[in-house]
């Protein structure tokens, strides 16, 4: 086992510790209850940190907050029992997230991020400790080098900030290593080679330990498939297989059954329920008949996953595109790609609608209305889309200030707030969620208060693996029907408590933030129990 | 007429071979069909007219005596977007032998005699088509190629082993458009084979970096054409694109290897070779397109460009005094009439974030129409004015001295396509196709010439199959491109760009196997 261990600020106890670069498992003895426990506390910093990106925080926000998740998560009163479970938590979790694309990716992700945020705040010395850790073979450019570079190098940090005292200290590496000093135009480049400043040296760093990481989870993976499943199948494996459901957001692939969605009332839906990215792309194809690509997939899966069909959807972008472009060309060039987005065509992906920090993530070009609206739209323009949506006033001042400081997200929350006169507490993380959220306040609020004993009476047990996502759930409603604003819908309690399950509740309920977690879930389980009660359907099963 | 006959007889040989069209007596129909259209019979057109695929009502058929045409479905589905093109060909009439445009027959000739098979061959295998023992015979075969075939099929995830099974497929097939996909870790032919095992094995591994510039994406800022249409005003758009990648690529990135090629149409495509620009990871490749990227879209942005920080970054600052500055003021000033009407400077002002500056500019130009300027152009004189206002002593705001580069940066800089970037596996077509809406060929461009590359003059097919027609058959054995227009640019693709690309692998193939070698050696003896 390797740990690094950096100096430590004498004088400031509450510095944290030293970062490791996790090369190999730690032959330690971990109760079973801590394995799970670390691991929670651990994805609390991750997801905090996922929240925190897909708001766009900047990076100095972005070290503050990872710290304080840091200190709230992670500490522990022993410090070598801290740097355990540092190492632990970061163990369990690759196991956890190595089994699929999707889970390793933005596992590697949410990890990369985490170190960065953790090395800046290291002090210098412990960062070249670190540095000569990852055993770059960099070397400091010579004096004589640098004289001969030195305009340049001072041009490109005019150019990139006010602050940056003379930095003297520059590494020359390839481009290929710090692709986000690159992507920035934060380096001076020449013949393929990036000149990296001392106080730049975290994204050579944070490349290389996600490239390390990015690898060692390929390997896990091997190993999981090939022995460690079936050898701990009951013992690791169900608290693995439970600690990666809980976080990834709710799953707006496949549209509800009750909120499918006919034809001829998507004008209506798009007016009351449609979030501003979808409402102006929706405007915008009734008015010119025709989106550009980016456009038609936000769009597009948007109606895929509030509930349009793909028979529907079909003769929904026909009768505007024909009117551009004909049907027989829209047969031609058009269908096809709407067919795909269904998982009719290609390798038939069911695709799935764009999350929020996607959109706000996008770039739009010449000719594209897709993006954030809060994000790509200049301040009049957004101002005027949401005075037609009947925004004004305070709302609007402040909406256009969420706005200003890069809230997106925020934003939205509020626009949804003044256009509905509704709160939403757990802010909006996905257009499909404004509009679910619409669509459950309009739709289901007459049958809300009968279903809500319901629930508590006729709920039957059910299996472990379910429980542990349905334990607990929160329902957000809004004051206006007249209850509390979180509604617990307590279930008869699991076979086996699971603690993943639990803990996540409590997060849940602690921090009031947890619709893309708890929500879907809960809506569903009254969904389900809203249409079993009044004998729409008969499904087994329930 | 003989040359004439020889070359149409051959084709329809070779048609019925490779199981082409089929008409009910095609060899008799065509011959006919050639005759009368040598000699400007309307009468005979009508018998072709007969075995000619269905025309969509509404659609013209054969359009003018003079310039009879064969109406393929292609090209009837591209009426509506060429007639600029049409006309422009109309304007000019030569006495032609061979049918305007595009025509499936005619490409099955272009590839059986002028396409550069061999060429791409030995492009694509990036050396490792020859003997030396550090090759990599399957590196050719794990390539993707897709073809769109006639009435838009379009063929995915087609390999070859070797030159002579390329050749054989596209001449068979007679693609309208080849696109070439990236490398992947196997054959992609037998893709299915491999995602039984699970562990998702088929992925691309290599790829050339790639960039596309389109014309379309610059509608905003252009006045002479939009959408498809070029024209030789908005094309130093793209002259510009080519010059400030190009500078950037080499000198910045270090990349040697980059082929341009005309996309046929409205664009440049870029093909950047060298081993590292192939192995990038989408990442890197990402990072690079972000590094062009200044111009930031979106229909409901008002400045487009945004130039912070006290300084440029010197890939900025270089791109704009060696080419942004010079082009825009003496070219697309005035050749795109940016300060001519009300509507045009208003967009202009748009950017200058000071209102009371713009509006004092605006109620100049309003006022005076034509009064004080004379003689020179009205362009040019109210960009000084502008400038004069906006860099004079009084503007000590940084932003508003910025405001010059950043309207500069907004009407020339470079629009890239960003996605096609910043994946692996984005297809591009092939160079050396031909564009079936135009009939022109992708040519390779220059980059140090490419201020007198003219879209208006690359050779359509065609043209191409008049002049193998009028150069008749002086030898066999030579290659028949030769006595083409497409000589020229062939020639340029070997010599400025495959020959010394095939040259850097070979040695970075010996320099690796040596190292290998050293490396086993060292192993044995320790």
């Amino acid at each position: 086992m390797e740990i690094v261990r950096s100096q430590r600020k004498p004088a400031d106890a509450a510095v944290a510790p030293a970062l490791s670069l996790y090369r190999s498992a730690p032959a330690l003895e971990v109760r079973l209850e801590d394995f799970e426990l670390y691991a929670i506390d651990r994805l609390r910093v991750l997801q905090g940190i996922s929240d925190g990106l897909s708001r766009g925080k900047k990076p100095e926000e972005m070290e503050k907050l990872v710290s304080e998740l840091w200190r709230a998560q992670m500490r522990h009163q022993d410090p070598s029992e801290e740097m355990n479970k540092d190492i632990i938590s970061h163990f369990v979790l690759r196991l956890v997230y190595c089994r699929t694309e999707d889970l390793r990716k933005w596992f590697l992700s949410m990890e990369t991020s985490l170190f960065r945020y953790r090395f800046r705040l290291e002090s210098p010395e412990s960062q070249r400790l670190l540095m000569s850790e990852f055993q770059l073979p960099y070397k400091a450019i010579s004096h004589a080098e640098f004289e001969t570079v030195k305009d340049k190098l001072n041009q490109v940090a005019r150019s990139t900030g006010p602050s940056s005292n003379a930095e003297t200290l520059f590494f020359k590496v390839p481009f290929e290593e710090v692709p986000e000093l690159v992507a920035g135009r934060r380096v001076f480049m020449l013949k393929g080679f990036a000149y990296v400043a001392m106080n730049q040296v975290v994204s050579l760093v944070a490349t290389q330990f996600r490239s390390n990481l990015s690898k060692a989870l390929v390997l896990t993976n091997r190993k999981w498939t090939s022995t460690i499943r079936d050898k701990e199948k009951n013992r690791l494996t169900p608290i693995v297989e439970a600690l990666s459901t809980g976080y990834l957001g709710p799953d707006y692939s496949q549209p509800k059954e009750f909120s499918e969605i006919a034809l001829k009332d998507i004008d209506q839906l798009a007016s009351t329920s449609f979030p501003l990215c979808m409402r102006h792309l929706f405007d915008k194809l009734r008015e010119t008949h025709h989106l550009k690509h980016g456009g038609r997939m936000q769009l597009g899966l948007f109606l895929k996953g509030v509930g349009l069909k793909l028979e529907d959807a079909l003769a929904f972008w026909k009768s505007e595109f024909s009117q551009k472009v004909g049907a027989e060309r829209f047969d031609k060039e058009y269908s096809y790609s709407i067919r795909h987005n269904y998982g009719k065509e290609g390798k038939r992906t069911d695709y799935t609608p764009y999350a929020c920090h996607k959109i706000i993530s996008s770039t739009p070009s010449v000719g594209d209305h897709h993006g954030c609206p809060y994000r790509h739209f200049s301040e009049e323009n957004l101002k005027a889309a949401l005075g037609k949506m009947g925004v004004g006033g305070r709302s609007l001042d402040d909406i256009l200030d969420k706005v200003r400081s890069r809230h997106y997200q925020v934003a939205c929350t509020l626009t949804f707030e003044a256009v509905h006169a509704a709160s939403c507490d757990s802010g909006i993380n996905h257009p499909n969620q404004f509009h679910s959220l619409v669509e459950f306040d309009e739709v289901k609020r007459s049958c809300r208060k009968r279903l809500d004993g319901h629930n508590r009476r006729r709920r039957k047990p059910r299996s472990a693996a379910a429980a542990s996502t349905a334990s607990a759930c929160l329902l957000p409603l809004p004051p206006a029907s007249g209850f509390s604003m979180y509604l617990l819908t307590s279930l008869s309690p699991p076979a086996q408590p699971n603690l993943a399950g639990i803990a996540r509740a409590e997060k849940d309920a602690r921090e009031q933030r947890s619709f893309s977690h708890g929500y879907e879930e809960g809506e569903a389980a009254f969904c389900r129990t809203a249409t079993e009660q009044c004998g729409v359907v008969d499904r087994p099963g329930f | 007429m003989m040359m004439m006959w020889s070359v149409v007889t051959g084709l329809k040989r070779r048609s019925h071979m490779y199981g082409g069209p089929t008409h009910q007596s095609p060899f008799l129909d065509r011959i006919c069909f050639l005759r009368s259209i040598q000699e400007g019979e309307k009468g005979n057109t009508a018998i072709f007219g007969v075995a000619s695929p269905p025309l969509a009502a509404g659609q013209p058929t054969l359009t003018s005596s003079l310039f009879p045409r064969i109406m393929t479905k292609e090209e009837t589905s591209a009426e509506r977007d060429d007639m600029q093109i049409d006309r422009r060909e109309l304007e000019h009439p030569q006495v032609s032998t061979i049918p305007r445009g595009f025509n499936a027959d005619y490409l099955k000739l272009y590839y059986g005699k002028l396409f550069p098979h061999a060429d791409i061959y030995r492009w694509l295998s990036y050396g490792n088509d020859g003997k030396h023992p550090a090759c990599d015979h399957s590196y050719f075969g794990r390539r993707e190629f897709s073809f769109t075939l006639e009435n838009d099929i379009y063929v995915r995830f087609q390999s070859f082993n070797n030159a002579v099974d390329m050749e054989n497929s596209i001449r068979e097939k007679c693609p309208y458009k080849i696109d070439i996909g990236p490398v992947y870790s196997v054959d992609p032919a037998k893709r299915h084979a491999y995602s039984q095992s699970g562990n998702n094995v088929f992925a691309p591994v290599e790829r050339e970096l790639i960039f596309d510039i389109d014309m379309s994406d610059y509608d905003d800022v252009r006045y002479c054409c939009s959408g498809a249409d070029v024209c030789l005003n908005c094309w130093p758009l793209m002259t510009i694109a080519i010059k400030v990648l190009d500078t950037a690529l080499r000198d910045d990135f270090g990349f040697n290897h980059i082929l341009w090629v005309y996309s046929g149409r409205r664009g440049v495509h870029c093909w950047v070779c060298d081993g590292r620009a192939r192995r990038l990871s989408n990442e890197q490749r990402a990072a690079i397109a972000d590094y062009f990227r200044v111009y930031k879209g979106g229909e409901n942005y008002v400045k487009k460009v945004n130039l912070a920080g006290a300084v440029l970054h010197p890939f900025l600052a270089r791109s704009y005094t060696d080419v942004l500055k010079g082009f825009f003021e003496g070219r697309l000033l005035a050749s795109q009439n940016l300060f001519a009407s009300t509507e045009r400077f208003q967009k202009i002002l748009e950017i200058i974030p000071d209102e009371s500056i713009a509006s004092e500019l605006l109620d100049k130009w309003q006022g005076n129409r034509r009064s004080s300027i004379s003689k020179e152009d009205v362009n040019v004189v109210r960009w000084e004015q502008l400038k004069h206002v906006l860099q004079s002593g009084k503007q000590k705001a940084q932003g508003l001295r910025r405001c010059v580069e950043e309207i500069i940066f907004t009407y020339t800089y470079p629009r890239l396509d960003m996605e096609v970037s910043k994946h692996m596996n984005h297809l591009l077509k092939a160079p050396f196709c031909v564009h079936p809406k135009t009939g022109r060929v992708c040519v390779p461009i220059d980059p140090n010439n490419c201020d007198s590359f003219d879209p208006t003059t690359v050779p359509t097919l065609s043209q191409l199959l008049e002049e193998l027609n009028m150069s008749g058959m002086r030898s066999e054995s030579e290659d028949e491109w030769e006595r083409t227009s497409l000589g020229e640019s062939i020639k340029f693709f070997r010599s400025s760009f495959l020959s010394p690309l095939l040259k850097s692998c070979k040695e970075e193939m010996e320099s690796l196997y040596n190292s290998k070698v050293k490396q086993s050696k060292n192993a044995l003896n320790w």
